[in-house]
């Protein structure tokens, strides 16, 4: 276990190093740089001018120094100032991290335990009228555009029911704390998390549904009968343990993507996460926010990537960790 | 072979087949069977695959997997017929009064729980009685098949385990209920040839001091032949032959049984004789379900056959105390 930890360091240190050298290069392909988008927007500017922004921000340097002293601040968590918010990045991050973790937390574990629930439904029912309208629901989800999902569900749920909120995260008028405000933020959080969770679902019943009727198929399934053991434990303990394994195999791969996808369900809600900060910055050519932005979803992919693998051992025996 | 056997017969079959639903009709795997054993006895289904051994093993269990279904027959165990209860009440007979060990010692158990906790499971599922009384019935068990240090072996998963000793854990679950016949099809197979003596060997053993009834599937005629009291001889879905092991051995009625026997390797035939002995082989194939003969199943592969095999389905007939299907049977024995 330990040897494991030390030796997954090692690889996160590796893998955040790559990270930040494809990151900085990417937006330097880019054209345009701060201070052309500092200056566009001032009106009008005199090349004596940029190249004073330029030195200021010390975008006059050679790409490779630029890049060092991007790795040396790194390694001291300090991650640059963002020169279109005059804040200190970290700071910036700092601010809308949670948001983002609390939505995308919320969204897959909505996503897991709603989507496993109907692919065992469905395996259990498997070839019934239940199976094919969950696999129908499903198949809709899968191939339903998030934002138009996003888009009606406030049509439907805030417009025309009034039920919940229309967007943000916490309602702007009332100054609530406690348990109030844990309410509030809960009931601004059930359209974006469904949301951004209804895709996700859609895979994992699926999925959950293939696992399971292939494990039904497996050996030991068969002995457990020949045991004489109840067909509802079969389900239960039998069965479901194994099908999880290729579910959270999925949920290690997919975590990244649900990052990705917060990006455009924040935008719809007006959510005050990473993503609209993500979404901001690039259009502002915000650079060192967006590699900030970047490198932090970076560690929290590799972070979240090693716990799958140690929930991983804790599902099956057979996988050790060394 | 002098064992304590009784006279009633404790598992009945009669008449059983067993077909596969297919697009293009029933397709018979396997055709009235008949057999019988009583407490302590062993009995070999012997065949080659696809015979239907394997699935007339399953259906002593109520377990045949679709498309294949029990198309006819009777199934007594200690009187009652298995095949008329429902799925409920077939649940609680398995594992209970008739369990099974199966081929394939490595995936048979369930990779993501303990040993233990799969043979108490066996228990639990039956008996109203406690984890811990479980637990302790567990150990008996592990430590009753020759398993060392129970205790530690109880909390390990299965993949810490050689095939041997799954095996082992096999019949222990297999065992748990104290069933009063124990189906086993083909349990050795996958195991080492020293193994396989020791796990035979072991079930011999049970057998004796339980009196509980084996059927004891296989296609391996050699290896049983030392155990078992009787061997029943199946081909393409049918019985063609049962007889006590030592007649059958000294005697084969059956041309199927005569082939299977000639194509066992011998000891003393083996690289130290200056001429090794080529394998006896039966010619041609096993036909397929879909393009069973009309008449003999076995006639297209048979030295003796002639026109009445072709056209009539041999019926069994009495050979001193066993049986033989064979339209030729006590003609000759030359061939």
């Amino acid at each position: 276990m330990l040897t494991y930890l030390r030796r997954s360091a090692a690889q996160v240190v590796f893998v955040l190093l790559g990270i930040a050298l494809i990151n900085f290069f990417l937006l330097h392909l880019a054209p345009g740089d701060a201070a052309q988008v500092l200056a566009g927007e001032s009106g009008a500017a005199t090349p004596e001018y940029m190249e004073a922004l330029r030195r200021q921000f010390g975008l006059d340097q050679p790409l490779y120094v630029q890049f060092l002293r991007y790795l040396g601040n790194l390694v001291t968590f300090d991650l640059g100032y963002s020169f279109r918010q005059s804040l200190p990045v970290s700071e910036l991050i700092l601010q809308r991290l949670p948001a983002t973790l609390l939505l995308m937390g919320t969204a897959i574990g909505f996503a897991l335990v709603a989507g496993c629930s109907l692919g065992f439904l469905a395996a259990r029912r498997a070839g019934k009228l239940t199976d094919t309208v969950i696999s129908i629901v499903a198949l809709l989800f899968y191939a339903t555009p998030v934002f138009w999902v996003g888009i009606m569900l406030i049509v439907v749920f805030s417009v025309m029911l009034d039920w919940l909120p229309v967007g943000g995260m916490t309602s702007v008028e009332a100054n609530l704390s406690g348990l109030a405000l844990v309410g509030d933020v809960a009931l601004h959080l059930v359209l974006p998390a469904v949301t951004l969770g209804l895709f996700y679902l859609a895979i994992y019943a699926r999925l959950m549904r293939a696992a399971m009727l292939e494990v039904y198929g497996q050996d030991f399934v068969r002995t457990a009968r020949a045991k004489g053991v109840r067909p509802r434990r079969i389900a239960w303990r039998h069965v479901l343990r194994n099908a999880l394994l290729p579910i959270v195999t999925t949920l290690g791969v997919q975590l990244g993507s649900i990052l990705g996808g917060a990006v455009l369900v924040e935008t719809v809600f007006s959510w005050p996460g990473l993503g609209r900060l993500a979404f901001a910055a690039l259009f502002q050519r915000d650079l060192n926010l967006l590699l900030g932005i970047l490198f932090c979803s970076s560690v929290v992919v590799v972070l979240v990537n090693i716990a799958v693998d140690l929930v991983y051992t804790l599902l099956d025996p057979r996988i050790e960790l060394n | 072979m002098s064992d304590p056997v009784s006279r009633e017969p404790v598992l009945a079959v009669d008449g059983l087949s067993i077909g596969f639903q297919t697009r293009r009709g029933l397709l018979p795997a396997v055709r009235e069977l008949s057999f019988s054993v009583r407490s302590g006895e062993m009995l070999a289904i012997v065949g080659e695959s696809g015979c239907g051994k394997s699935l007339t093993a399953l259906a002593l269990l109520g377990l045949v997997p679709p498309p294949g279904r029990v198309t006819g027959g009777t199934v007594r165990l200690e009187g009652r017929d298995l095949l008329a209860l429902d799925e409920a009440a077939l649940r609680r007979v398995r594992g209970a009064r008739i369990s099974m060990i199966f081929q394939e010692p490595m995936t048979a158990l369930n990779p993501v729980l303990t040993v233990g906790e799969q043979i108490m499971e066996a228990i639990l599922e039956h008996e109203p009685v406690s984890r811990k009384a479980a637990r302790g019935r567990a150990l008996a068990l592990l430590e009753r098949v020759r398993i060392p240090d129970p205790e530690r072996r109880f909390a390990e998963y299965p993949h810490r385990l050689s095939g041997g000793m799954r095996q082992r854990v096999m019949i222990a679950m297999a065992l748990a209920g104290a069933p009063a016949v124990l189906v086993a099809d083909e349990p050795t197979t996958a195991l080492d040839v020293t193994i396989q003596a020791q796990i035979l060997g072991l079930i011999d053993e049970l057998r004796r001091e339980q009196g509980t009834a084996v059927v004891f599937i296989t296609h391996d005629l050699g290896v049983v032949s030392r155990y078992v009291d009787r061997v029943l001889v199946m081909y393409a879905g049918r019985k063609v032959e049962e007889r006590g092991t030592r007649d059958l051995f000294a005697d084969p009625l059956h041309p199927y049984t005569r082939g299977l026997i000639a194509a066992q390797p011998r000891a003393g035939a083996g690289p130290a004789g200056a001429e090794r002995q080529r394998l006896a082989e039966i010619p041609g194939t096993v036909p397929a379900l879909a393009a069973m003969p009309a008449g003999c199943a076995f006639a297209p592969r048979c030295a003796l056959a002639d026109e009445r095999c072709v056209q009539a389905v041999p019926p069994a007939r009495r050979a001193g105390s066993g049986l033989v299907a064979c339209h030729h049977a006590g003609e000759t024995h030359a061939v």
